[in-house]
């Protein structure tokens, strides 16, 4: 009866191999999304534009009633952190989408059929996710100095914020991962994702501060995990006390990965 | 048993209150192609992903090569190829990336994918595309890319679901052929399909899927020689006629006709030497029809013949490539 088993001499247990194999097929795959993201490069390009043209905007539009009056500093470099943080979670719009058009097109379900990790296809999704906001937030950062924005605090203090970015669009990338196997179609992947990202940006400290908002407006802005990671970065880049912020930020990110990577996992064991 | 690859035992699976499979039961010996014939609802696609560890059954149990799909799916997954319905290639990869990419998935050594690559695409007469993005295929080529993905791991059970749904002549018989080449050296084969003509082809072993049941387990020519293998259509003036020319066949052949509005259908092993002794019959009653027509039987005449309903289901290939046969 094992002798089917036998012939294919693939491993199928192990210590070394199960710890192993999550991180081999996650970059597997992330290779597979990777490849996809150059080759249909107006993905990249519509993706890119966005966040450029909210520099722009926030830069030029509000830039000139919010001013140094009101936060301290020029309002382009209260916003460029708010602005990093904004595209991460738009961004992460990419893995829900990505993700339900693997399930439309059938790929989830022959993935589902390999031998592989249960969590490859997730991880792999959300890696590629990350590097491609890798290139988003190097862009971004070019336009920045172009449009006036400074470094309050020197090149390694933004290159830590830098990095407090990418970890909360790698947070964000787990919760629209659990969305996108949730609606199971990119269309619907696409429209679920709005709502959900709208409020937890603009109803934040991203952009303006959560002060001039309503009281209880304001007690959900303060909390939420865009303002803090938007006033760690904002921190860093200023040159303000950031520890605090830094470590609530990190604890937000951890927690969110800790619930909606499970979860994600979960639901892509059961989907269809 | 000991000789079954797969085995099932009063499967079930439910859907909220739909019942696509209802207690099957099958058993498919190791190194045989195995037909599961049916029309789009029947279960069949239901079937292949409890078996290929995509779904969990309701109810019932199913082994692959003796290992339990739901209990100890990571064992299963490692013996199993699928080519779904669906052709399930990424489009922005070439070919040669697709394959590449499940062989490392499936753990293949990084030489062994390249050559298994290159051979495959060769064998699927897809060498000359095998660098250009899958983007670019037919849906035939995708459909052939699909199966050889599923080929890349040498799985000793393989799983194809309507695996010549859109695919032209030439390459369904290309397709045959592997499939035959295949279990020559052993590989088990588990194929569902709609074409009564596929299964009769290529499985030594057929059962019939109506409504999440089988209705019929049994080996094609048996099959056909309990069904008839040949249909006769006889289209009369009118139905008063086509009633009368009913009867008298049924009485003088002691065959059973059938009449659907004014076209009478006679199934039987012998269709022209039949066809000849219904027209003089006919004749002789000043009852000659105005079309006659002479054909192999196809799944719905089985189906007729097994639950005297029609299968629902279109069963001219052609539409059924326009339609993509999804179930």
């Amino acid at each position: 009866m094992t002798a089917g088993q036998a012939a294919v001499g693939r491993p199928t247990g192990g210590v070394r191999e199960s710890l192993a194999a999550p991180v081999r097929d996650g970059l597997a795959v992330a290779g597979r999304n990777l490849i996809g993201l150059v080759r249909v490069p107006r993905l990249l390009v519509f993706s890119t534009i966005q966040p450029l043209v909210f520099v722009l905007m926030f830069r030029y539009v509000f830039g000139g009633v919010i001013g140094r009056s009101v936060i301290g500093v020029p309002y382009v470099d209260y916003l460029m952190p708010g602005i990093f943080i904004q595209t991460a979670v738009f961004g992460a719009m990419n893995t829900a989408i990505g993700l339900a058009t693997d399930m439309q097109t059938g790929l989830m379900e022959r993935f589902r059929s390999l031998p592989m990790a249960r969590s490859a296809v997730l991880s792999g999704r959300t890696l590629a996710d990350l590097a491609r906001n890798v290139f988003v937030v190097a862009l971004m950062t070019g336009m920045g100095f172009a449009v006036g924005f400074r470094l309050h605090a020197g090149v390694p203090a933004f290159l830590a914020a830098v990095l407090l970015v990418l970890a909360f669009g790698f947070a964000m990338s787990w919760i629209f991962a659990v969305v996108g196997l949730a609606v199971g179609d990119p269309e619907t992947a696409q429209a679920a994702a709005f709502p959900l990202l709208v409020p937890l940006v603009f109803a934040s400290a991203a952009f303006i501060p959560v002060r001039t908002m309503p009281g209880w407006l304001q007690a959900f802005a303060d909390h939420q995990p865009v303002s803090r990671s938007a006033q760690a970065v904002r921190d860093l880049v200023l040159g303000t006390p950031a520890a605090t912020d830094v470590w609530l930020a990190l604890a937000w990110d951890a927690g969110i990965v800790a619930v909606f990577a499970p979860l994600g996992v979960w639901l892509y064991r059961r989907a269809v | 048993m000991a000789s079954s690859a797969i085995s099932v035992r009063e499967l079930s699976k439910r859907f909220g209150s739909l019942t696509a499979l209802d207690g099957i039961d099958l058993e498919v010996p190791a190194g045989t192609v195995f037909g599961l014939l049916g029309p789009n609802g029947a279960g069949k696609t239901t079937a292949i992903r409890i078996l290929t560890t995509i779904l969990r059954p309701t109810s019932g149990r199913a082994e692959v090569l003796g290992h339990d799909v739901v209990g100890e799916a990571a064992v299963v997954r490692g013996l199993i190829g699928l080519a779904g319905q669906y052709a399930a290639v990424d489009p922005n990869l070439t070919g040669r990336e697709n394959l590449r990419l499940i062989g490392r998935l499936t753990r293949v050594s990084r030489d062994g994918r390249r050559a298994r690559a290159d051979e495959l695409l060769e064998r699927f007469g897809l060498a000359g595309a095998g660098d250009r993005t899958v983007r670019t295929y037919s849906g035939g080529m995708r459909r052939r890319l699909d199966v050889a993905a599923a080929l890349v791991p040498r799985p000793p059970v393989l799983f194809l679901d309507e695996p010549t749904t859109g695919l032209d002549p030439r390459s369904r018989i290309a397709l045959w052929d592997m499939i035959r080449e295949l279990v020559s050296t052993g590989t088990t084969v588990l194929l569902t399909t709609q074409y009564l003509e596929e299964a009769d082809r290529l499985a030594s072993r057929v059962a019939v899927l109506s409504a999440g049941r089988v209705i019929a387990d049994d080996d094609p020519a048996m099959l056909k020689e309990r069904l008839g293998n040949t249909v006769i259509e006889l289209r009369m003036a009118d139905e008063d006629r086509a009633a009368r020319a009913t009867r008298m066949i049924t009485d003088r052949f002691s065959r059973t006709a059938e009449r659907q509005d004014e076209i009478v259908r006679i199934t039987s092993q012998d269709g022209s030497g039949l066809l000849l002794d219904v027209l003089h019959l006919l004749d002789d009653q000043a009852l000659a029809p105005r079309t006659v027509a002479v054909r192999e039987s196809s799944l719905d005449d089985v189906f007729l013949a097994l639950t005297g309903q029609h299968a629902e289901t279109l069963d001219q290939p052609a539409a059924e490539q326009e339609t993509g046969g999804a179930s």
